[in-house]
């Protein structure tokens, strides 16, 4: 009870008054000068409703017959996801073993983790697919490579965290028996870190479905091609196919994803 | 050294208790698994002419690149982006909180019917599955390129995230005081402002800081297809291989997204 | 057996945790160490394999000093030093089989061990001993499944599968309640008469070491101020190796370490998973 009135009275303190009331007005007035500053038309504005309702109309029914065409580019949209999250671990692993403070080799080496980190993450998928595309031309292994360096800082972020977390007696134990190093990492260290690598894998690669499914937008490969060709062509039908289809794989990897995490908990 | 050597009636052989029905089939599905990436890789295979290709053109890419233009014009134009982007994201999460609350009280299980909660978490699903671009360039059609359809794109992409986590805040109250209210003869909406929302205030005031954070980040990319913002002027940066612009403007992105998370951060931490 | 002579270890923060220890081991005997909290004494019996260097001394085990041995020497050295841990130190996502097997990892290929490969006879041997140490039966269960008695029990069967020359524990029932602990020290001194192992043990509780040990070393601030039976363990003992003010408690409660032992396990928040985009 003492805590309740305590809060009570924190509540009610004039200070704490003012503050919350200062808040609240600061953040009217910066979403209203922001809507000021977009210049939205209001004739636009008006019509958006029944713009949109026009679009939905225009798209029902979906088109069915449309949905084998585009198999082809939805398991494409899952490999890139795949592909991309392998390629991912793979650069992921050293850059982890640098970024965990207990096993970093070298101060410049932790820096350089750290970093790393950072600087893929800040960076969004479409960003790099624009890159990628500029280097490998359009195609899948732009959308590939844009997935796999989108997805190292955050594999990598994880799995420093993992190995942080390390139990040093453990290693210990295999170490006080004669275990050479190799020993020590088959027994002590690989049987840690399991739970959380797959775990960030597979959470990952399930995130990776879904920006799979826009880097198309700039030409890297999967569903996001076949998005824009039909937006582009005004099939409307087809758009909604597609979007029940991205519902449906993006739906689909989550539930695998939640399964794998728990079978390896 | 030891005295007693091993004696008859115990096992020699120890398997692993293992999630597969047996060894074999263990073996079968990590080859599986290795064939089907295998196949993928192949399956996006650049040919060697691409990859030398690719080489030149990240050389060049790279060259072009650096330094990042810096000029008053590009400056000003970056600029002027920016703050397109930082509007949208104030805006889209203004009006995104406030359609998502209601989907949110919808999406509890313990405060609405069967019927619909099912419809609360629909929308949720679909929210979350379909990526803010995907909703942009839809609404690009719908509403002509500009900020308006970033913003209603990321109106739309609101409730996946927002609805979904205050619902299960919404799950977690205590059912006492919503009772109490009951109790006490409250009609429904009485009983939501009275006994269910003071409950939760504090954690939705820290979704609404954490929504604007990700709205930040995704209203710098939505002008990829036309829908307003830093992504416009991105893209025609790439369009018209101006690649130093480009790279000032993604420096740009950068700086802003990570004052975001720290701004986001020192408030949520602030309201809790 | 085993000779430690002059010991000296001096940490890099300059503590002097050991002031030249000489002692030893000999035959079949069950040697402990008692002392207050910050003796030395788990350092003493970390310096004998080496998982912490010894600044100083000399340790000679079966007639070669471990302190001079090179990498690839010490690992041979440490297959015939079983060790047993305050906080058991079981692979704790690894079966009770996994576990006990790899007292034998030093005699393996890195192929093997991946494979999890043992020759029979280690097989054979660990469900012995694991019926031995009275936790047959539980060999397919993971070792983060089990209480604290029980784990220990492994860790004691891990060390004894090792065939090791001599058994060096430290601190066996400082997180165990004090029934278990008893019944962990009968157990562990019992095994080593059957085996014919000598146990070298630095235990916390005087009551202990009193009624399972063969002869007593008593140190205090990094020497060893006292030497003898459990019959000449007097009072005037007790003070001589407590004097420096009483025995301060432990630095943590046993369900502390307990929990410490969970190993980590992912939890990705909705959070994280928003950030990424």
């Amino acid at each position: 009870m003492s805590v309740e009135n305590q809060t009570e009275w924190r509540k009610h303190s004039p200070r704490y008054h003012i503050a919350r009331w200062a808040a609240i007005v600061a953040s009217i007035a910066v979403v209203v000068l922001s809507w000021r500053e977009l210049n939205v038309t209001y004739e636009f504005l008006i019509f958006t409703p029944r713009n949109l309702a026009d679009l939905f109309v225009r798209m029902t029914p979906p088109d069915w017959a449309y949905s084998i065409d585009i198999l082809p580019p939805l398991i494409e949209t899952v490999n890139i996801a795949i592909l991309g999250t392998g390629l991912a671990v793979l650069i992921a692993l050293p850059i982890a073993y640098m970024g965990a403070e207990n096993t970093a080799p070298h101060p410049i080496a932790y820096a350089f983790g750290k970093f790393m980190i950072v600087a893929t993450r800040s960076v969004n998928v479409i960003i790099w697919a624009l890159f990628f595309v500029v280097i490998f031309g359009t195609g899948a292994l732009a959308g590939v490579l844009a997935v796999a360096f989108r997805s190292i800082g955050f594999v990598s972020k994880l799995i420093a965290e993992g190995i942080e977390e390390i139990d040093t007696g453990q290693t210990e134990a295999i170490k006080a028996m004669g275990g050479s190093p190799m020993d020590v990492a088959i027994y002590g260290i690989v049987p840690q870190i399991k739970p959380t690598f797959v775990g960030v894998t597979t959470y990952r690669w399930d995130i990776n479905v879904r920006e799979a499914t826009v880097i198309g937008l700039v030409g890297a490969g999967g569903i996001g091609v076949e998005l824009n060709t039909s937006v582009d062509f005004l099939q409307w039908p087809r758009v909604l196919t597609i979007l029940i289809a991205i519902l449906g794989i993006v739906l689909v990897s989550e539930v695998v994803s939640a399964y794998l995490r728990k079978k390896v908990s | 050294m030891s005295k007693s050597e091993p004696s008859a009636g115990y096992p020699e052989t120890w398997e692993r208790p293992s999630v597969f029905y047996n060894e074999y089939v263990k073996y079968v599905v990590y080859l599986a698994i290795i064939l089907f990436v295998l196949w993928s890789a192949w399956a996006v295979r650049p040919s060697v002419e691409r990859v030398m290709g690719g080489i030149d053109a990240a050389s060049i890419l790279l060259s072009t690149m650096f330094p990042p233009d810096l000029s008053p014009i590009a400056l000003e134009r970056t600029y002027g982006g920016m703050v397109e982007s930082i509007a949208m994201a104030f805006v889209a999460t203004a009006i995104g909180v406030v359609l998502s609350l209601p989907v949110a009280v919808m999406a509890a299980e313990n405060l609405v019917p069967r019927p619909v909660y099912y419809v609360g978490r629909a929308i949720v699903s679909v929210s979350r599955a379909l990526h803010e671009l995907v909703l942009a360039i839809i609404c690009v059609v719908a509403v002509g390129l500009g900020p308006l359809a970033g913003v209603i794109a990321l109106v739309f992409a609101t409730p996946g995230f927002f609805a979904k986590l205050l619902a299960e805040d919404l799950e977690d109250i205590d059912e006492g005081q919503v009772d109490a209210i009951r109790a006490s003869g409250g009609n429904s909406l009485q009983v939501l402002l009275y006994g269910v929302a003071p409950q939760v205030i504090p954690r939705m005031v820290g979704l609404i800081i954490y929504r604007w954070d990700i709205n930040i980040r995704a209203s710098t990319i939505v002008g990829i297809v036309g829908a307003g913002g830093i992504g416009v002027t991105l893209l025609n940066s790439f369009e018209r291989y101006e690649y130093d612009f480009a790279l000032t403007i993604i420096l740009a992105i950068i700086a802003v997204v990570m004052v975001g998370e720290i701004a986001s951060a020192i408030a949520r931490r602030r309201v809790q | 057996m085993l000779e430690i002579t002059d010991l000296e270890k001096v940490y890099s923060t300059g503590d002097e945790a050991l002031k030249g220890v000489s002692m030893d081991v000999e035959g079949e005997e069950v040697v402990s160490i008692i002392g207050p909290s910050g003796a030395g004494k788990s350092t003493l019996i970390r310096c004998i394999n080496r998982l912490t260097e010894p600044t100083a001394g000399s340790i000679v085990l079966d007639g070669e000093d471990v302190t001079t041995m090179s990498k690839s020497e010490l690992r041979n050295a440490r297959r015939d030093m079983g060790m047993i841990f305050q906080e058991f130190n079981l692979v704790e996502r690894l079966t009770v089989m996994e576990n006990v097997l790899s007292g034998r990892v030093g005699y393996i290929s890195t192929m093997q061990a991946l494979r999890r490969n043992f020759p029979e006879e280690d097989v054979q041997r660990a469900y012995e001993v694991l019926d031995r140490v009275g936790v047959g039966g539980m060999e397919n269960k993971r070792a983060d499944e089990l209480s604290g008695g029980q784990r220990q029990r492994i860790g004691i069967a891990r060390a004894v599968l090792q065939r090791p020359k001599i058994l060096l524990v430290d601190e066996p029932t400082s997180a165990l309640d004090p029934e278990t602990s008893f019944a962990v020290m009968e157990l562990l001194t019992e095994i080593a008469r059957e085996e014919g192992i000598p146990v070298l043990i630095n235990i916390h509780e005087v009551e202990l070491a009193l009624e399972y040990t063969d002869r007593i070393v008593g140190l205090a601030d990094g020497e060893v101020v006292f030497k003898g039976t459990p019959d000449e363990f007097d009072q005037g003992a007790r003070d001589t190796i407590y004097r420096a003010g009483e025995s301060r408690e432990d630095q943590s409660t046993p369900g502390e370490q307990v929990q410490k032992q969970q190993s980590a396990s992912v939890d990705i928040s909705d959070a994280d998973r928003e950030t990424s985009y």
